[in-house]
């Protein structure tokens, strides 16, 4: 456990239908010591915070897209001011939906080409970039996290997506692409780069007792230290 | 506030409602049909209310007397299930059954069967189905962790097969994603017996602690009788008497009856009933299932043994001018009924309106043991609570039981049959049949939840990670496992044996990943119970259950039946499906189906176990009757000391998997196909050994410098014996009967299964 | 006032379930079947004009990264 990471004030989002809020609390818990605090979405304001959690899950259904009800909920206003003053924000698969909805991050998630949901494990190669998150996953060839999503397909188009490029706000991509995302974009980085959205749960890939690798704890200890 | 009016002189001043004209005999003839009750069965009704009922009376007696609701055929035979042990918290008779796993961390679960629904609207029927199981978990207290799913459909050559398979697995796994439940297991089957009748049968796992299992009591007169969740509409009207009823032809004109599913209410509910369950705000909790408010009214107010008012004017609804039949009968989903003390009122309210949830006090619970219903001022219901639970119907129908043929020169006959067509091309047939489901799993979320340690894509039983603080700290990796099971073709055969064997399939799947098994569930899918020899297949089939219960110390603490899966006069084989929970000390000790590292194989096996042809996937293939040939033989010993052993050798086996359909040949492929492991058996064993279906039988996969210990712990089982049978290795091909198979062709034929062309 | 909205995929985006749709229809027979496009309709009930039915279909109903969306004034 490092010492310097259980002083930060880490705040996570709960919509109704989150169901991925519990996973990204415990593994905070269980290898970073920190307690994440818990905000509802009705909240006009969020509490005074070093970095800002959006959870995995079906937040109001899905309905009409996914994220888009979330992305004007009461607690939105004061994320937006947060992210305008550079807070740090990691958005994991719907919370990646909620920013792009939010416009807090560029493109869209939309329906998977197969038409199904896909829940899968699967690599992804860190891309280029000059992010905190890019220099913490620079040394690995790829990373093992999975997917679970219907709507994971990123689409991104013409001079937003070239800016998206050069600015090397690309994450990293599927080496497998499970969704048919433009450019196999599996998650970004705004310009400032302190806000990510990605749709692997690397929640989900923190322990090798449950059959899969430890390289989400590098994703989540990302976020930490962007919170600095 | 309250603004219900109840007293006991008002009700007497209240008109009743238009009773029932027994005199109009056409019309009293149609109402006994769409009623589905039978005159013998309205004249008991007659006996228990002293008058003709009205038509809501008339519609909540068909539903409380329906053969889903009040198990009338088979509640005789179900008392012979063992329903009792150390482990066992809740039994049968709840919402769902309790086991304890360790400390005071329970598991509460239960299967439940969807399976008429599924035939008419296959994504609803599915969904809601999903829904109705995850209710009977939560209702408890219990915070469902693990869903399965066993999914039996028509020959994949029938019509209606393609349409039937990816609705119903959409609809499984759209409603427990959203939920954010792991979808961890169950079964999929092709056969051309439930080509007019597919079954879904849904079972659900939730943890609890042990002093705070809840269960549904209407109690305190005074207290409020509280309606939550989504408004009431007219899906599935006469639902539960549906699922009693045999289809003809004509089930395309049964769409109406069918409910519609929204699991983003159903999540919102499921916080809100664990809530208030977890800060004491409620006495008695239902949720509104088969039969909606009516079941759940009369069922709360029983077991309490007080009465309740409704006053159907305040039930929220979302379809103008319903009449009082249906929004008793209503079975719009997404609805419990609770009971709350009136100090209690404002507290839970906050709770509904967090979760953004529809709620009204709609009655309350009364001294007159009766449920009694007002709507635009006529008395509606007056139904008293004991006689029409304690005097429903109870049937002893009349059963046949037919000997199984005994054959002794039937495997020869397969042997010789296996041999003409070709080894290859019969287990190129049974690969095909036995393969890979990723096409279907691969919608269902698998890992949320963050504690899935095995799942589906492992092919063995589910295993979860439980870091509950309620476990035995001494037990920090402690791991739940579940499998479900069933042997239908073994049941054709010997409907008691092949039961038996059924269940065994289920307990071999939770032994085989290393954990032991604590309890089970079942789901009894049967065909027509008037028909003598389907009555005697179910007593049969609760015999052999019962039997493996009591000789593994495993017992019954939940289930479900399914009566009347029959089409145009034709049932289905017997499919007594079987869900079993258990637990393992150390997931890291878990053992999956599939091999994923060089290692040698070897066959753990009872001393006395012999392979056999009857009913199996191979003399299936080869086209004989499920009837021909005998089933393998049980010991239960054996079976015993396989269970005890198993779970010693967990720790020292990369893969484990038991030898089921198609034998040790078939198994032993599948186990090395998933990673790409191809396999050279040592010896050649023969058409019997290597197809042949057999009793406590394990194939393992173990690391060389394993394999001492694992010898010396086999040694200690006199009635196991062990056998090296070959190396997995990546070469690329299986090797067997002096025949190859490249692993390239068999990977193409297992994926064959999900695959219609 | 009523207002008729469809919003609909922009034409670089594959439409999924249209393509799942068309060829689920065409294994059951329907093999003149050359595409299904698949887009939501909103009836807006609207005391309001024009403006605020448009603003309400670009700002929220339609992404305009995926979609376009148009508006029309339903008559009586």
């Amino acid at each position: 456990m490092v010492a310097k990471y259980q002083q930060l004030k880490i705040g996570m989002i709960q919509f109704p239908g989150s169901n991925c809020d519990w996973d990204l609390i415990d593994a905070y818990q269980r290898h970073f010591g920190i307690t994440v605090q818990v905000i509802w979405h009705q909240e006009t304001d969020l509490p005074k915070l070093d970095g800002l959690l959006i959870p995995g899950g079906f937040s109001f259904g899905d309905f009409l897209r996914s994220g888009c009800l979330a992305a004007h909920s009461n607690i939105m206003a004061s994320v937006k001011t947060y992210a305008k003053k550079g807070g740090a924000i990691l958005g994991i698969c719907n919370g990646f939906q909620v920013l792009t909805e939010s416009h807090l991050l560029p493109g869209a998630l939309i329906q998977n080409d197969c038409g199904t949901f896909v829940c899968r494990g699967l690599s992804l190669s860190p891309c280029e970039g000059d992010s905190g998150y890019h220099k913490l996953i620079s040394d690995k060839d790829s990373l093992s996290i999975p997917v679970a999503h219907a709507d994971g397909r990123y689409v991104i188009f013409g001079d937003e997506r070239k800016k998206l490029l050069d600015q090397g706000q690309v994450l990293f991509s599927y080496e497998d692409n499970p969704n048919g995302s433009v450019d196999s974009i599996a998650g970004v980085v705004s310009e400032n780069g302190r806000i990510v959205g990605m749709m692997p749960h690397p929640e989900r890939a923190t322990d090798l007792l449950m059959g899969s690798s430890e390289d989400g704890r590098i994703i989540l200890k990302a976020f930490l230290e962007s919170c600095f | 506030m309250k603004d219900i009016k109840f007293t006991v002189d008002a009700i007497k001043k209240t008109s009743r409602a238009v009773e029932v004209d027994e005199n109009n005999s056409t019309i009293f003839q149609e109402l006994l049909k769409i009623n589905r009750l039978s005159l013998e069965e309205y004249k008991l009704l007659k006996s228990i209310m002293n008058r003709a009922p009205t038509f809501a009376e008339l519609g909540v007696f068909s539903s409380m007397w329906s053969e889903h609701c009040s198990y009338k055929s088979s509640i005789k035979h179900l008392k012979r299930f063992p329903t009792t042990g150390e482990h066992v918290v809740v039994g049968p008779g709840e919402n769902a059954g309790v086991v304890r796993l360790s400390g005071k961390l329970c598991a509460a679960f239960k299967m439940e069967s969807h399976n008429h629904p599924s035939y008419i609207e296959p994504y609803q029927g599915a969904a809601t189905g999903v829904g109705g199981i995850l209710r009977d978990v939560f209702c408890m207290g219990a915070r469902p962790i693990a869903n399965l799913n066993c999914l039996h459909f028509g020959s994949k050559k029938h019509p209606r097969t393609p349409y039937l398979f990816p609705q119903v697995v959409k609809g499984v796994g759209d409603y427990g994603n959203c939920m954010g439940i792991p979808t961890v297991g169950g079964r999929l089957m092709f056969d051309d017996t439930y080509n007019g009748n597919c079954l879904v049968n849904a079972m659900s796992v939730g943890l609890i602690h042990e002093d705070r299992i809840f269960k549904g009591y209407a109690s305190g007169v005074g207290n409020y009788v509280v309606y939550v969740g989504s408004a009431t509409g007219r899906d599935g009207i006469h639902g539960a008497s549906m699922a009693s009823d045999s289809f003809d032809s004509s089930a395309n004109e049964e769409r109406s009856a069918v409910q519609v599913g929204d699991p983003f209410t159903e999540k919102l509910l499921m916080e809100a009933t664990l809530e208030v369950l977890e800060k004491d705000l409620v006495v008695g909790l239902q949720d509104m299932g088969a039969a909606g408010l009516t079941s759940s009214s009369f069922e709360m107010a029983s077991r309490a043994n007080n009465g309740l008012f409704i006053d159907l004017n305040k039930v929220p609804t979302r379809t103008s001018g319903m009449t009082a039949n249906e929004l008793m009968l209503s079975e719009s989903q997404e609805r419990m009924l609770m009971v709350v003390e009136p100090s209690k009122w404002s507290a839970i309210e906050k709770v509904f309106k967090h979760w953004d949830l529809a709620y009204a006090i709609i009655g309350e619970v009364t001294e007159t043991s009766r449920v009694q219903a007002v709507y635009n001022n006529k008395l509606e219901i007056d139904i008293p609570v004991g006689p029409i639970t304690d005097s429903a119907p109870r049937y002893d129908r009349p059963m046949e039981f037919k000997t199984p043929l005994n054959d002794p020169k039937f495997d020869q006959v397969v042997v010789d049959t296996v041999n003409e067509q070709g080894l290859s091309t019969v287990l190129n047939k049974a690969i095909e049949l036995t393969g890979d489901k990723e096409k279907l799993y691969e919608q269902y979320d698998r890992h949320v939840g963050a504690k899935t340690v095995l799942s589906s894509e492992q092919e063995g039983a589910a295993v979860q990670w439980l870091r509950s603080e309620w476990s035995d700290p001494s037990e920090p990796n402690l791991g739940m496992v579940v499998a479900t099971g069933v042997q239908p073709a073994y049941c054709v055969n010997d409907p008691k044996e092949g039961a038996a064997h059924s269940m065994l399939k289920a307990v071999r799947m939770v032994v085989a990943a290393g954990g032991t098994p604590l309890a089970a569930t079942d789901c009894l899918n049967y065909g027509n119970p008037e028909v003598p020899e389907i009555m005697g297949q179910f007593s049969a089939g609760v015999d052999g259950i019962s039997e493996t219960c009591r000789q593994l110390d495993v017992p019954i603490v939940s289930g479900n039946v399914s009566l009347y899966n029959e089409t145009d006069g034709s049932s289905i084989d017997p499919t007594p499906m079987m869900g079993v929970v258990g637990k393992i000390k150390d997931v890291s000790w878990a053992s999956p189906a599939i091999v994923s590292e060089e290692s040698e194989l070897f066959l753990v096996s009872g001393v006395n176990t012999k392979p056999s042809f009857g009913a199996s996937l191979v003399s299936g293939i080869l086209g004989f009757e499920k009837t021909r040939g005998q089933i393998p033989i049980i010991d239960w010993q054996a079976e015993r000391q396989a269970m005890s052993a198993m779970v010693q050798l967990s720790q020292h086996v990369l893969a484990a998997r038991d030898v089921a359909s198609g034998g040790v040949l078939v198994c032993a492929i599948k186990m090395g196909l998933a990673n790409g492991f191809g396999l050279t058996l040592d010896a050649q064993l023969g058409v019997l050994n290597l197809l042949g279906e057999r009793s406590a039988s394990y194939l393992i996969a173990v690391k060389s410098e394993s394999v001492k210990t694992v010898e010396e712990i086999s040694g200690t089982f006199d009635q196991l014996s062990l056998t090296r049978l070959g190396r997995y290795t990546t070469d690329g091909e299986f090797g067997f009967e002096g025949l190859v198979m490249s692993l390239d062709d068999a990977k193409s034929l297992n994926r064959g299964l999900c695959y219609f062309n | 006032m009523k207002y008729e909205i469809v919003v609909e995929l922009k034409k670089e985006v594959l439409d999924a379930e249209g393509r799942a749709i068309c060829q689920n229809l065409s294994s059951a027979g329907y093999s003149n079947l050359k595409s299904v496009e698949v887009s939501k309709r909103f009836i807006l009930n609207l005391d309001s004009g024009m403006e605020d039915a448009k603003q309400i279909a670009e700002k929220f109903l339609a992404n305009p990264v995926s979609q376009t969306c148009t508006v029309r004034q339903l008559d009586h």
